[in-house]
């Protein structure tokens, strides 16, 4: 067994246990740092394929700022008593069980139908593909118009918010 | 893996952790003793010569004390705080270099836990967005309303300093072309006409002067060290806290203290580089003595922003907290990217010309 194996599988089941533990805690910060836990984990995985621009933005991006924020409106909201939070979603429980199998399903056909690169030609120049180097030149040549527009989708979302959360523009 | 690889990479990081672990217990002394000189005083002179066993009997006084855990605290979160701030402040040394690479016994060494990490700086402001986590958490976790006020406190402003540090960076990856530290260093060995060191400090003044205020929001130091605004919040975020715990809150402030010293000196400092003396043909044929040179190097050049760290605590006063998150949205960000801006067009220009 070799060690890359090894941590897949160690990574993996990290990711997936943490994954887990986010839907079924009832107490709104321990679903959230088990969350933080799978980002870091799935971060790992990306390592592992030799994405290093990815994993390392992951940790950034979602660990180390969206999840901050999500710990920081729960405490500002402070919701207290946490069992009274999960009576009522039964509804929305089992349209999301149902719509996480659809997921699931879906993304087992994709996987089991890829074709896998057996040369060592293709191996090779997926392991450049994933430095910083790689990721930016293809971000600012051949994806430079998707890149552009998602700016401006972000930029859109974010004005969004602050239209929606004051009411009254001066 | 080879076996002697292993065991170079454990000797390193063992001599990491000394140095972090004695390295902060002396940074407190370093802190009574200097805020003792400001203000006029002796200082600690008990323990030891001139109190320089100070520090241990610091660290005894904080193991042996009792460990109370507030009974209406989350407990395991309460237990997770400390250890998340500690780890944070322990893991990023790994992508400091600490010397030129040198050869020992016929091993090559490099004096990095990580050497060439092509994703250096990145995943340096990876892990060090993730210590807010120990801080809020601690705030939360201790179901106090003066804890979770300071771990509110905390969490806004690290992450809105956060901003500033990671584009004040920018200025100086462009310039350097790359975001490898043991590059970045390298790269600052050289000299311009001749005689001038080439430390990106010549080149990208603002660029520092955005990342050391943002270092200091970033540690929680006066003057922004409103997270335990001892008037208002009685301990801040780790009120709740005694013993070992809060002795490790306390190491990982002063860790981090240390870490952005090193930081500074090697990201617009030179790192290492001793310039003009390591140019020297008796340092050719002893590579060994040249690493502990730069290392001599590094650790007076890292003393003076700590011993800046404890001045500027010691002088200056707190901030309001509005005041801290005006200067932090609409003066430091704008000027980071200011400076972002007028690099890139600088550098095409110089390209194109």
């Amino acid at each position: 067994m070799n060690i890359e194996l090894v941590l897949f599988l160690v990574l993996g089941l990290l990711a997936v246990v943490s994954a887990l533990m986010v839907v079924s805690r009832k107490s709104p910060i321990a679903a959230t740092m088990f969350l933080v836990m799978h980002f870091m984990a799935l971060g790992g995985l990306y390592l592992l394929l030799h994405a290093q621009f990815m994993a390392v933005v992951q940790v950034l991006v979602y660990a180390g700022a969206i999840m901050v924020l999500v710990v920081f409106v729960i405490m500002l909201l402070n919701l207290g008593d946490e069992q009274s939070l999960s009576e009522k979603v039964t509804k929305r429980e089992t349209s999301g069980i149902a719509l996480s199998m659809l997921l699931g399903g879906a993304l087992i056909f994709a996987v089991t139908r890829a074709v896998r690169p057996h040369t060592s030609d293709a191996a090779a120049a997926a392991l450049n593909n994933g430095t910083i180097e790689a990721v930016g030149k293809a971000l600012f040549t051949t994806y430079v118009f998707p890149f552009e527009m998602i700016s401006l989708v972000l930029l859109a979302a974010a004005v969004g918010a602050v239209v929606l959360t004051k009411r009254h523009l001066v | 893996m080879e076996l002697i690889d292993v065991i170079v990479l454990v000797v390193k990081i063992l001599i990491v952790l000394h140095i972090f672990l004695i390295g902060a217990a002396y940074v407190v002394l370093l802190e009574r003793k200097v805020s003792a000189w400001i203000q006029d005083r002796v200082g600690p002179n008990r323990v030891g010569w001139r109190g320089s066993l100070q520090s241990f009997a610091d660290v005894l006084k904080l193991v042996l004390k009792e460990d109370i855990v507030p009974g209406h605290a989350n407990k395991f979160f309460h237990f997770l705080a400390p250890v998340i701030s500690i780890a944070i402040a322990i893991s990023v040394w790994a992508v400091i270099p600490f010397c030129s690479p040198f050869t020992v016994f016929g091993v090559e060494i490099q004096p990095t836990i990580a050497p060439n990490l092509n994703i250096g700086i990145l995943l340096l402001l990876a892990l060090s967005s993730l210590g807010v986590y120990g801080i809020t958490l601690a705030g939360w976790a201790s179901n106090n309303k003066y804890s979770l006020l300071g771990g509110l406190r905390s969490s806004a402003q690290m992450i809105s300093y956060e901003l500033s540090m990671g584009l004040s960076l920018i200025g100086m990856m462009l310039v350097m072309g790359s975001v490898n530290i043991t590059t970045i260093v390298a790269q600052q060995g050289g000299y311009w006409f001749g005689w001038l060191p080439k430390w990106n400090i010549f080149v990208q003044p603002v660029g520092f002067l955005i990342f050391l205020v943002a270092a200091f929001a970033e540690t929680n130091r006066a003057p922004f060290d409103l997270a335990e605004a001892e008037p208002e919040l009685v301990g801040g975020f780790h009120t709740e806290y005694t013993g070992l715990k809060f002795g490790l809150f306390f190491l990982a402030e002063y860790g981090n203290v240390i870490l952005m010293s090193a930081l500074m000196t090697t990201l617009f400092f030179g790192g290492y580089h001793l310039p003009w003396v390591e140019d020297l043909p008796f340092f050719k044929d002893h590579t060994g003595l040249l690493a502990l040179a730069q290392f001599g190097a590094l650790f007076v050049k890292a003393l003076f922003w700590i011993f800046f760290f404890v001045w500027v605590r010691w002088s200056i006063p707190r901030f309001r907290y509005d005041q801290l998150m005006n200067l932090g949205w609409r003066v430091m960000f704008p000027l980071a990217l200011l400076n972002t801006v007028i690099t890139a067009i600088v550098l095409a220009a110089m390209k194109s010309s």
